[in-house]
């Protein structure tokens, strides 16, 4: 659905049934280039399971207009006034990789906002392969074939896929190549230049963590660095599983994500 | 520099989409032969038929062993997802379903297989469905074909029987320039030589049956969805860009985005038209996959033996494969298909009609079949087999004169193909 803020359109992904205000709010940030199809596995279900789920296209992402926020702390601010607008708050907050950076900022900033933090691919520091990042810049495909390589853990290099007949490393990839030009860039360059401080501290939702075992992009060792920042968390390691868990443990995160948000 | 560490082609084609199977540890891909899926309980139920999580319900939407081929194809191809067909024919019926309706306009190839030209010409209008063929060469008919109404543009990558090369890139951009997808076949191709996603194409359909499978002993097809195209861009494509009452109003470009047409092609394409594919095929086209690209690359080194003996047989008047450095295509087919193009030529033989006969009553290695892109060297008549329902100005149109014959060239060895074509070239001369 198209909702308008700010005087422009923002495409939001509800698990395919009208936004119903009565149940609990759920919103879910995506990450770096990509946009709200990244919880296609989740949405429809959290909309059939007592939550009002709301995927959202940053702006410039997927099929929402607007320019392209170019730090976390822009997209945390753009959020936070969404979720204002929509009446939404305090809300579930779920984040994956720059939409865990964006969701940390959040709550930090507006801790009246946001009720509960899931946070899925999170680090505290994220930074960027310089030559993914002259790729980005550079709008070549490059960028993005690096990104899904390695955004998957090995498994899902070879199969894997609950959903007959979808082949996740291209589906990645395309969602990638559809980004518009300077979208990756911009998103990689604020991933990058994101200095987490002492958010983590400054946190006072509860927080749920969600970490794959072959993350190559935010690896465990940096989730943990992050999850020790915490006064108290919820940590879920997921085997076998790398960046991209929504779309490689899709029945995994399903019911984790359906825990943290009860 | 960098590169991403992808599995290559020649590993794919033995691996991708299969895992040992949890149960039993069964290395080979297993044939699920089973109609239905026990649930876990009423909820679960519900949730797969709602599209909330994934799974299997029942074999003509999904089945595990057809899924692994699926996969696999998909990632041979580039696409984000792939759907599994009765036949190459019910593949290409299945996308022309899932994006078109009554009302909306094809522009095509005019040199096509001949089952895909008559369900285009002949049993679309019935459903109101109208398509203009042109040249494939001609990328100005292209454009001044296409309609408010056209949806979608159609052609084989390599044309049928005359070996036309799609020009992919140029025909695409054209597309593309009017908010419509480029749909392909790239049945005689396959992702070894050509990965016509990757060239620009939107949609790719093959009739698996050929050199997939490679073995001539199973039917099926498969569409995959290059996930580029952007369905909701315009208001052309409602069955992906607005809501569906089948699945409790969901929008399938909404929820799945880059993957709305895979999901919609079997949530409703193979759930109401039912041409799935069974299990068992699946399998035996696994087998012919798993080796493909070593097949590949022998269809290609016959093939060129095969035109260097028939460009000198003077019982042969003309030889056309993109190969030929005459052939209108030949600088296109460095460009595109660099590893080859194709393992399907057709020849001219002198004397005509009658000499076609007598050639094709001949060869005695060479069956006479109605098929291509078998493991073993095939020859057919095509005005009197695949393009026998054309009128005499649609087979000319189509390129197929009367001493046309058609020659998809196995894997034997090449000495042996050859003495069986000398040997009929021979007979079909003593009339």
């Amino acid at each position: 659905m198209q909702i308008e803020f700010r005087d422009l359109m923002v495409n939001v992904a509800t698990g395919g049934v009208d936004l119903d205000k009565q149940l609990p709010p759920v919103l879910l940030l995506h990450g770096a280039g990509m946009d709200r199809t990244v919880w296609s596995q989740q949405t429809r279900y959290l909309a059939h399971h007592g939550f009002a789920p709301m995927a959202v296209d940053l702006p410039g992402h997927g099929d929402s207009e607007g320019e392209l926020l170019p730090t976390i702390a822009a997209m945390a601010e753009w959020v936070a006034g969404f979720v204002e607008k929509m009446g939404l708050d305090p809300i579930r907050l779920v984040g994956h990789s720059m939409g865990s950076l964006i969701s940390l900022e959040v709550a930090a900033r507006h801790p009246q906002t946001v009720e509960r933090l899931i946070l899925m691919g999170a680090a505290a520091a994220m930074p960027v392969h310089p030559e993914l990042l002259g790729a980005a810049e550079r709008n070549e495909i490059l960028a993005p074939q690096l990104m899904t390589a390695w955004a998957h853990g090995s498994r899902a290099h070879v199969a894997g896929n609950p959903t007959p007949g979808l082949w996740m490393r291209s589906g990645c990839q395309a969602l990638l190549e559809r980004a518009a030009p300077d979208v990756i860039y911009n998103d990689l360059a604020a991933c990058n230049s994101y200095e987490a401080g002492d958010v983590a501290a400054r946190i006072e939702c509860s927080v749920s963590v969600m970490v794959g075992s072959e993350d190559k992009m935010t690896p465990p060792k940096a989730t943990a660095q992050l999850v020790a920042g915490f006064s108290e968390v919820d940590l879920q390691h997921l085997k076998g599983v790398g960046h991209m868990m929504m779309m490689e443990a899709p029945d995994q995160i399903r019911e984790l994500l359906l825990q943290a948000l009860r | 520099m960098v590169e991403p560490d992808y599995l290559k082609f020649d590993t794919l084609s033995l691996h991708a989409g299969q895992e040992p199977d949890p149960t039993t540890g069964s290395r080979g891909v297993p044939i699920y032969q089973t109609t239905s899926y026990s649930f876990v309980d009423t909820e679960q139920a519900a949730g797969l038929f709602n599209l909330e999580q994934p799974g299997h319900i029942y074999s003509r939407i999904s089945n595990p062993t057809v899924a692994v081929l699926e996969e696999r194809l998909a990632a041979l191809e580039g696409g984000v997802g792939a759907v599994c067909t009765a036949s190459g024919m019910a593949a290409f019926h299945l996308a022309c379903a899932t994006i078109m309706s009554a009302g909306n306009h094809v522009v095509a190839s005019r040199n096509i297989y001949g089952g895909s030209h008559n369900m285009l010409n002949l049993t679309m209008p019935r459903f109101g469905i109208q398509t203009t063929f042109v040249d494939p060469r001609d990328l100005d008919a292209w454009e001044s074909a296409i309609t408010p109404d056209t949806r979608v543009l159609f052609a084989e990558t390599l044309g049928n029987p005359g070996i036309e090369v799609l020009n992919v890139p140029a025909v695409a951009e054209i597309a593309h320039s009017h908010g419509i997808p480029l749909m392909v076949d790239a049945t005689f191709t396959t992702p070894y030589l050509m990965k016509p996603i990757e060239l620009g194409a939107d949609i790719v359909m093959h009739s698996v049956t050929k050199f997939l499978g490679g073995h001539g002993i199973a039917l099926g097809g498969v569409i995959v969805d290059g996930g580029r195209f952007d369905w909701a861009a315009n208001d052309k494509f409602p069955t992906l860009s607005e809501p569906y009452d089948g699945y409790h109003g969901i929008t399938f470009s909404e929820e799945y985005g880059h993957q709305a047409l895979s999901m919609r092609a079997r949530a409703e394409g193979l759930r109401d038209f039912g041409a799935a594919m069974s299990p068992a095929n699946a399998f035996h086209l696994l087998q012919g996959v798993e080796t493909l690209p070593l097949r590949m690359r022998r269809h290609v080194e016959n093939t060129e033996s095969v035109i260097d003996f028939l460009e000198t047989n003077d019982a042969v008047s003309w030889v056309s494969h993109p190969a030929v450095s005459s052939h209108p295509d030949h600088e296109l087919a460095q460009s595109l298909l660099p590893h080859g193009a194709g393992a399907i030529l057709s020849f001219g033989i002198s004397g005509g009609r009658e000499a076609g006969r007598r050639f094709i009553e001949s060869v005695q290695l060479a069956s006479h079949v109605a098929n291509v892109g078998d493991a073993k060297t095939l020859v057919i008549h095509p005005a009197s087999t695949t393009h026998q329902q054309l009128s005499a100005q649609d087979l000319t149109a189509a390129g197929v004169g009367e001493d046309l014959i058609r020659l998809s060239v196995g894997l034997e060895d090449p000495s042996d193909i050859i003495a069986d074509l000398a040997r009929a070239l021979r007979a079909s001369q003593k009339g």
